[in-house]
């Protein structure tokens, strides 16, 4: 059984990548490749359906496909790959996307889901065997920060926010 | 100067408790080598050739007497007693313990400073013209908009693991002091027609490997635009930076890539699309951080005559080591950190002190840091000149070279950096040593040698009129001379002369070199204009005049 940190919650995973074992109902989530390869194949599926991206896939090409998807995954090979920050503050704050966003891998470690929940994931999957209670009292790390970001972390202080009150945070 | 309220000391606090964590779980073996580094590294934290390195952020070079004495105190207690001041600004302490890192780390924090983002692949410590706010020339002061970047750079969520470093630099006045075109960014404040500031935004430009000089990606750029423009230059460039090649990964390849037109529509498009998301610069906070930086409380006083009648070595300090100020009856003060027999940009513990005491007296309680690798004291009333000069002469702070020969610009090199091809340290000696007569440096006039021990560049050596380039040649220091490079209003990346030098040659061919130009200059003209005049062909035939190897 797989455990993830969902909204700061530790729980078992409902979600099977494609080539795990999974009934038809299930939630399943696909690479970007296959998933374009062939959407309808996918869409007519009863359980759920995620997309799985990498670092170097552009989030524009989801936008299609954005409305089939419950959850959106995206890669980090490693703790030194930022662009999985910048694909999610797209798919939020330019895509609208307000399903689950989830950071998966070896660059989601405690020392950076502080950062990564700013820009907008709201589920956090670590490699097997990092300590995720660790993990989640990482996000409490800060109390203020100078940038606008997602409010799931709850700031006491923040500076340099957009002014517009209707574009006042990332919606997620 | 800046002060940090509530929100900025809440954050340097919560960093030092989480790097304080960080280094405990590293040396309980819960983090690795691997793991740790690039959380060490945007610390400040290097791992160097003796020890670890860490490097101190003074942000756009400003420093209050107090800071300067927490800095001398720091090198007491957690390093030898000295510190090494950078080409960027900051402050390197060479030799502290890891297991104190944290603690220095949270000393800093109780005078409002910090190491974050000094190191790694994120926005780095924003430079600035060290002659902010006094300048003549100044346009707008650059330092309240560094301090605003300062602040949006830190901890951003989305680009604190960026392909690689990212440098930031701002100028305020129509001569470029700060370098800013040889930056990522470089960004030059502009006043428009109607009075409105704006600024012109350069991109791409950069030393090390390759150098390039920024272009133009935008000509005029709102200040409210600031904080939105920078971040979607940032997010072009995280997305689609290079990552598979640390040499290939600076921005300059990416903008050279695209070319600057298709960079600058992906930018602008993205700036667009994002605005109302993006971080935002108001005018009342644009005011807040504008009110830090107010002129100083000046007396109304009036130019004087400071030097006629004074003794020569007086008169020399006072012509080389200080420049003009805005306000009447001001002038600001280089402390030269070149003595002869010294490692450029090293300071003592007890220089720090006496320094800071100095500018209580004599200049508002505030020290600048240049990227000269020099200090300065900004606003000192020209009456007070003679005295300031005797006390920064018992300092050993008073060598009247500042913008000669000897006034070089030196990497740590060999002796302290891993990455280093040759020694700088032991050549800066050397040159010290050879150009040792005053009258001879005056002679020469302005000449800048930038000086790298390999070809990172951090001592810029491709925008010294002489840069000086440690190389390896079969596990020997050898040294690569150029000509004609310039930083300083009208950038220009020098001409490697030739083939490379031994160590014990450097001196002696820099002799050469400037005999040539003592020969065939100009009425009162400069090194550099010589260069640029007659190029280098010149210079390269005497260089190696009793070089066989070269013939
Ligand atoms: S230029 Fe090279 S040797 Fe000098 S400090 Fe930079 S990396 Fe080290």
């Amino acid at each position: 059984m797989r455990y993830i940190l969902q909204r700061r919650e530790l729980r078992p995973d409902d979600w099977r990548y494609l080539g795990e074992e999974c009934a038809e109902s299930d939630a399943l989530i696909v690479p970007l490749a296959q998933l374009r390869a062939d959407p309808l194949q996918w869409q007519k599926r009863s359980g759920p359906l995620g997309a799985l991206l990498g670092p170097a896939d552009s989030v524009a090409e989801l936008s299609e496909l954005l409305p089939w998807l419950a959850l959106v995954a995206l890669q980090f090979p490693n703790p030194g790959d930022g662009r999985g920050y910048s694909q999610a503050r797209l798919l939020r704050a330019r895509l609208g996307f307000a399903g689950e966003l989830r950071a998966v891998g070896a660059g989601v470690r405690q020392d950076q889901v502080f950062l990564l929940t700013r820009c907008g994931f709201d589920s956090l999957e670590p490699l097997p065997g990092v300590d995720l209670e660790a993990v989640r009292r990482a996000l409490n790390r800060y109390s203020v920060a100078y940038q606008p970001g997602s409010a799931q972390v709850e700031l006491r202080r923040q500076r340099f926010m957009p002014g517009a009150p209707s574009a006042a945070r990332s919606p997620d | 100067m800046y002060r940090y309220d509530e929100l900025d000391q809440a954050l340097v606090d919560e960093r030092v408790a989480e790097f304080r964590d960080q280094v405990r779980r590293h040396l309980a073996g819960e983090l690795s080598e691997e793991e740790f580094r690039p959380l060490r590294l945007r610390n400040g934290l290097y791992i160097q050739r003796h020890a670890p390195m860490l490097r101190i952020a003074i942000p756009y070079g400003l420093l209050s007497a107090q800071q300067l004495r927490a800095l001398a105190h720091i090198t007491r207690r957690y390093d030898r007693g000295y510190g090494h001041f950078t080409t960027r600004q900051n402050l390197q302490l060479n030799w502290p313990a890891l297991a104190d890192v944290p603690d220095i780390l949270a000393e800093l924090a109780r005078v409002q400073m910090h190491a974050i983002q000094t190191s790694g692949n994120c926005v780095r410590n924003v430079t600035a013209d060290h002659m902010a706010g006094i300048a003549p020339d100044e346009i707008d002061d650059p330092r309240p908009y560094c301090e605003i970047i300062r602040q949006w750079a830190t901890l951003h969520p989305e680009f604190t693991y960026l392909p690689r470093k990212f440098k930031i630099a701002v100028t305020g006045s129509a001569e470029d002091r700060a370098a800013s075109e040889v930056h990522d960014i470089g960004l030059q404040l502009r006043r428009a027609t109607g009075g409105e500031i704006g600024f012109t935004v350069r991109v791409g430009g950069g030393l090390g490997r390759a150098p390039v000089i920024g272009q133009v990606i935008r000509e005029w750029l709102p200040v409210t635009d600031l904080l939105a423009y920078l971040e979607a230059i940032l997010r072009i460039y995280n997305l689609h930076g290079r990552r598979d090649n640390i040499h290939k990964a600076r921005i300059k390849v990416l903008v050279k890539s695209l070319g600057i037109e298709r960079f600058r529509s992906e930018v602008e498009h993205e700036w667009q699309a994002g605005r109302a998301c993006a971080a935002q610069l108001s005018a009342s906070e644009l005011e807040r951080v504008r009110g830090f930086f107010r002129p100083q409380a000046y007396e109304s006083l009036s130019n004087i005559d400071v030097a006629s009648g004074r003794e020569p070595p007086f008169q020399a300090w006072y012509r080389y080591n200080t420049r003009p100020h805005r306000v009447p009856g001001y002038r600001a003060v280089l402390v030269s950190l070149k003595a002869h027999g010294a490692v450029p940009g090293d300071m003592t513990a007890g220089q720090m002190e006496a320094l800071a005491d100095l500018a209580e007296r004599v200049s508002f309680g505030l020290v600048r840091s240049t990227h000269t690798q020099n200090l300065l004291l900004a606003d000192v009333p020209q009456h007070r000149l003679h005295e300031v000069w005797q006390e920064l002469l018992s300092l050993g702070l008073a060598m009247p070279n500042i913008g000669t020969l000897t006034d070089m610009i030196a990497c740590p090199g060999l002796d302290f950096c891993s990455l280093a091809n040759a020694g700088t340290l032991s050549v800066a000696r050397q040159i010290q040593e050879r150009f040792d007569d005053l009258d001879y440096l005056y002679d020469l006039g302005e000449i800048e040698i930038k000086m790298s021990g390999c070809m990172n560049a951090c001592g810029h050596h491709h925008v010294g009129h002489i840069g000086i380039l440690g190389v390896d040649k079969h596990g020997e220091e050898w040294y690569q001379i150029s000509l004609g490079g310039s930083a300083n209003g009208f950038t220009a990346l020098g001409e490697v002369i030739g083939p490379s030098v031994p160590q014990p040659e450097v001196a002696i061919t820099l002799e050469r070199i400037v005999e040539t130009y003592r020969e065939l200059r100009e009425d009162g003209e400069r090194f550099i204009d010589t260069v640029r005049r007659i190029g280098i062909a010149p210079f390269r035939e005497r260089a190696y005049a009793l070089h066989p190897a070269a013939a």
